[in-house]
Formats: structure tokens, sequence, C-alpha cells
């Protein structure tokens, strides 16, 4: 198992769009160096050859039938957007000005 | 009657009361939320109290009951929700300011079905914000205070429903449990709580956490009152692809027979004695005497991987709530927050401001976990491993119901702490949820009823009984045989030797909660 660095807590806190502060990056490396090496045990438990488990039910696919239900009204969908324009959510830029 | 005297009853005897006539909706709706009005500044249970939505749908039970109607079991007596279930037009925050204000336009398919029903809904309960967490700690809205003792946790992340049901404030409570958070939060308030057959309760509108771990299931003080609200609220949902379409167990008929002669009660050896509180564990040893004397038999069983199930669970979880937690993206819903400093900031830029503005100490820090067990280089060795140890705990457990019919074990290692006291060490705060933790792993269903209070300190214990999923109704048979003869023993519920909320000694140590703003 590697060590996790603040540099490292700073790059996973960016891939997860958590804009930290420096004293949160402290703080955080810290901690999660202490729970990365509690959880890292579950790679010394007996599981060669075993079955990976992603779910407790066995998950077959699930249909029903393809009918129009009532749903959400656009003023509905809309009525707790930060912002909204024109029936749609409005946002800021998503493209960079250059 | 006195209203004092309406909210002592159990859901069961309000509703006959009902049934009879002798008081109606409004009278007990108003009743609980005079109650609330007195005690809940002291408790802070609830995030939002909806008086004047419940009194309404109190009114249209007692008119419908009046007009002749037939009514389902349980409508006109009052409830609670965790703040973690869509109510449409009622405020749902999940405990964190990122959702603060937020009003869902549509309802969970468990609150629909308690509308269905016909119980007014009394208000919204706090809990540790996006249900992480063991202690309400966590919440971004301040910590709810333990009845027993304002100066010790309340449980979690469920600590609002297990508060409003042990200070009198309803008489039933919905809460979520992924790891505990219904069972560990009875146990330390001295009520009973039920975590459900993964399936057996619709999680749509339930805001998920772990969607392989989530499932609501119902808070309240007697065993058959979780039975009643447990059929309530179960059974299959279209609108939740995990819905189990297979009818629910007869739950109710099962705790009213109470009957565990000549069945087979395994005590899983990982789940005793060391790192289990002493009073913790004498009640535990005393209420298994208890079943042997009503005719069970005991096997003891051992389940090794069950030491693992800590560590695969916070692999499991994080690395589950990272990608749903994603969804809390300033865009469409929820708070927006512009960085500071920067001119015309890109949507991702304003993205990553809200969530550092929007979300708690521990939900970055299990966000954070989970993006690096499920990155590149690691996840072999991390979410990997974790989900090849869910199968061997699930098969252990497999394995122990061939032996034994139901399992048990003390609910929590400890008695309610002090507040503050994990604050600084998640590793021991995770440690709470050891024993309620591998049925959540498994989907298998489990239940908390108390077992009495540790004589070292005076609070309450809990008493876990697991059986194989779909097999809920051993729960209730066990839970209520149990109750029956502990309750005949104490010479009433537990909650009679809780002290009186209105004369409690004012709390000595702030509750900290991790935001500083």
């Amino acid at each position: 198992m590697s060590e996790l660095t603040r540099d490292d807590v700073a790059h996973l806190a960016s891939l997860a769009r958590i804009d930290l502060a420096e004293d949160e990056l402290d703080h955080l490396a810290g901690e999660l160096a202490v729970i990365l090496d509690s959880v890292a045990t579950v790679s010394s438990a007996p599981i060669a050859d075993i079955e990976p488990m992603s779910h407790p039910m066995p998950i077959v696919n699930v249909t029903r039938p393809d009918e129009v239900r009532p749903s959400l009204s656009p003023e509905e969908a809309l009525a707790m957007a930060p912002e909204a324009e024109e029936q749609r959510f409005s946002v800021p830029r998503i493209l960079a000005e250059d | 009657m006195t209203s004092a005297d309406l909210t002592r009853k159990t859901a069961a005897e309000l509703a006959d009361l009902l049934a009879a006539g002798e008081v109606s909706s409004r009278e007990l709706t108003q009743a609980h939320l005079d109650r609330t009005r007195a005690v809940d500044d002291r408790i802070h249970a609830y995030l939002h109290v909806n008086a004047e939505g419940a009194l309404a749908a109190a009114d249209e039970v007692d008119r419908r009951r009046a007009a002749g109607e037939s009514l389902p079991t349980g409508a006109g007596v009052p409830i609670a929700v965790k703040d973690v279930m869509a109510t449409e037009g009622l405020p749902t925050t999940c405990g964190s300011k990122i959702l603060e204000g937020w009003i869902p336009p549509y309802d969970a398919t468990v609150v629909r079905r308690l509308k269905e029903s016909g119980l007014p809904i009394l208000g919204k309960t706090n809990m540790d914000e996006f249900a992480m967490g063991s202690s309400t700690e966590h919440s971004a809205y301040g910590p709810t205070r333990n009845p027993w003792d304002l100066d010790r946790i309340p449980g979690g992340s469920g600590g609002g429903s297990s508060a409003v049901v042990a200070s009198h404030q309803a008489p039933w409570a919905i809460g979520t449990d992924t790891g505990g958070s219904i069972r560990q939060p009875a146990s330390v308030t001295g009520t009973v709580g039920t975590k459900p057959t993964y399936g057996g309760v619709s999680r749509y509108g339930l805001v998920a956490l772990a969607s392989s771990l989530d499932q609501a299931g119902p808070c309240t003080r007697t065993v058959l009152d979780a039975a009643l609200l447990h059929e309530i609220i179960g059974g299959h949902d279209p609108l939740d692809s995990t819905s189990i379409s297979d009818p629910l167990p007869g739950l109710v008929e099962a705790a009213r027979r109470a009957d565990v002669s000549g069945m087979r009660i395994g005590i899983v050896r990982e789940l005793t004695g060391e790192g289990f509180q002493a009073g913790v564990q004498q009640r535990f040893d005393e209420s298994v005497q208890h079943l042997v004397d009503a005719g069970a038999e005991i096997v003891e069983v051992s389940c090794p991987s069950f030491t693992f199930a800590l560590a695969t669970y916070y692999l499991i979880l994080p690395s589950e709530a990272s990608s749903n937690l994603a969804k809390f993206d300033a865009m469409r819903y929820g708070l927006r927050v512009w960085p500071e400093g920067i001119d015309d900031p890109s949507a991702e830029q304003v993205m990553a401001a809200t969530r550092d503005a929007g979300f708690g100490d521990e939900v970055k820090r299990r966000i954070i976990l989970g993006t690096y067990a499920l990155s590149s280089g690691y996840y072999d060795a991390y979410y990997g491993s974790a989900q090849k140890v869910r199968r061997l705990i699930a098969d252990e457990f497999t394995a122990a119901f061939e032996q034994a019919d139901v399992l048990v074990s003390p609910t929590a290692p400890t008695t309610a702490f002090r507040f503050g006291e994990k604050m600084d060490d998640p590793m021991a705060m995770y440690l709470n949820d050891i024993a309620t933790i591998p049925a959540n792993l498994a989907g298998i269903p489990g239940l908390s009823l108390p077992s009495g209070v540790a004589p070292e300190d005076g609070l309450p214990t809990g008493f876990q009984v697991l059986a194989p999923a779909m097999a809920d109704d051993r729960l209730y048979a066990v839970g209520a045989a149990l109750e029956a003869r502990l309750t005949a023993q104490w010479g009433g519920p537990l909650l009679d030797q809780a002290p009186d909320v209105l004369t409690l000694p004012a709390p000595t140590t702030a509750a900290t909660t991790t935001r500083e703003a």
C-alpha cells in the first residue's frame, strides 16, 4: 500500500471537485493516512479465488412496460435551481474564453 | 385522557384508541406537537416541524373516519421522518448545508405509503450529514442530544429519529440504516429499530449514501410497533429496481405470537466479549438467558471474516458515496457558491467552491477516501479486495444460518458516549458500528431492542437480532419474546426508567460540530 501525501490529497480533491483550503489539506492528509492503514487490512483476508460481490441481492435485468407516467412539469423541475432562464437550468460558463 | 398520557402510549395502543373513536387524530397529533414545543429546544431532534401540515392530515383522517370509511392500520397515528427522505413540499436537507432550503418536488415511496396510510407527518429529524456518522455531531445544523443525558450522543446517523421516539415527541419514526444508523441509535436511547432485508423497503426518494447498503426502516418504542410500521412501508415498488417482488412475511403476526420455543439462537463469537463494555455484555448475557428460559436453544457460531467487516465497509461505503454525492454539483438544485477572487469562473470552479462550502469535514473525508479507493492503480488492492471480503462475510452468514435460525449480539459495543469524545479520531467513531455493519454488507435484516441499562453508567444497552434475508419475521418473534420477559422483569418499559427531559441538568459540554461557520 502506498503512502498518501498532501499532494495526493490535493489531486484527489481536484478529481472530486472539492476546493479544499490549505488547512483542510493538512488535516485530511494525516487523518486519511490513519484510515487507509486500517482499511488496507482487507488485502490480508483469505480472498484468493473469491468472486467479488457488488450487491447483496443477485441482480437480473429489471424492466417495466414502457408507458408514459406523470412526471415533473418544467416549472417543478426548475423550481429549486440556483438559477433558471428560458425554462432551462442556467449554469456558469462551461468553455474557456479563448 | 391528558395530552401527556397520549404521548406515553405505543403506536399500537394509539391506533386502537383511534379505531374505537376514543381519541381523534387531531388530539394526538396536537399532543405530540405540544410535547415537541416543550422539550425540543433541549433535545434538538427536529430540523423542521410540520405543525400545520400534520394537523391538516390529521383532520382529513378524522373526517374519513367520521364518514365511516374503513381506514388502514395506524391511520391517524402521527410520525416523524428522517431528513434523508424526500418529502414533497417539506424541506429535505440530509443534515447538509449543500441542501439547505431544498424542497423536493416529489415524495419518496416510503413517504407516499405513510400518507396513503393516513399517518400525519410531524416533521423531519436531524442526522449526521448525508448519514455519515454515529453521533449526529456531523449534522451541519448542530447535534441532537440523548434524552437520557443531554451531554451524550443519541447515536447516528439517525439520532434525530431515535431521540424523538425516546423523548415521546413521536410514537414512531422512519430511519435509514447503511451500517447501523437505525440500530445503534436505538441501542443508545433505549428504543427499538429495524433494518429490513435489503430490497424489502423501497429506496425510491431516499437520498442515497451507499446504494448497495442503504435500507429504510422503523424506529419505535416497542417491537410490535416496529412490525406494524415495517408492514406499512415495506413491499415491492416498481420505482426501485432492487426492490424484492415477493410479499413480506407476516411481521405483525410474528410479533404478536412472540414464540421462540425450539428456535436455535446463534451467538456470534466475533461479536461478543473483547471490546464490549462490561455492562453491555452483562445485559446481553442476561437477555440470552431469558431466551433460553422461553424455550430457545443456544448455539455458538464463528464468522472469522467479520474481523475484516469494518475495513471492508469503510472502502465500499466511501466508494459508493463518492459516486452518489457527485450529483451535488451546484447546477440543478442546492447551494451555488461563486469562488472568491476569480472573474467569470467556470462551471467546474463554481462546483468545487460550492462543494467545499457545502460539505462538512466527514463528508469530504469519505468522498476523498472513495475517490482514492476507486482510482486506477489502487482499485484492485482496495475496492476490489473489499468486494471479495464482502462475499466471504455473506458466505459466513449463510453457513451460520445453517446452524442457527437467528444470530444475536450486543447492538453497539458501548452505551452513549459524550459529545466530542470521538470527533478527532475517525477510526474510534467508526468502531461504534462494528456489530451492525456485517448485516448491511450481506443484505440481511437486523433489529435492536433495549436489553436494560448498564450498571456502571445507568445508560441503555441494546440487543441485536439478525435473520436470513427475507426472514424478517424471525426478528419480531425473538424481539417480542425477549421484550415481554424484560418488561415483566423491569415492571414496565425501559423508557419509564429514563429521567424527565424537562428536569434534566443542562448540558455541561458544548456539543461540538464539524463546521466552523
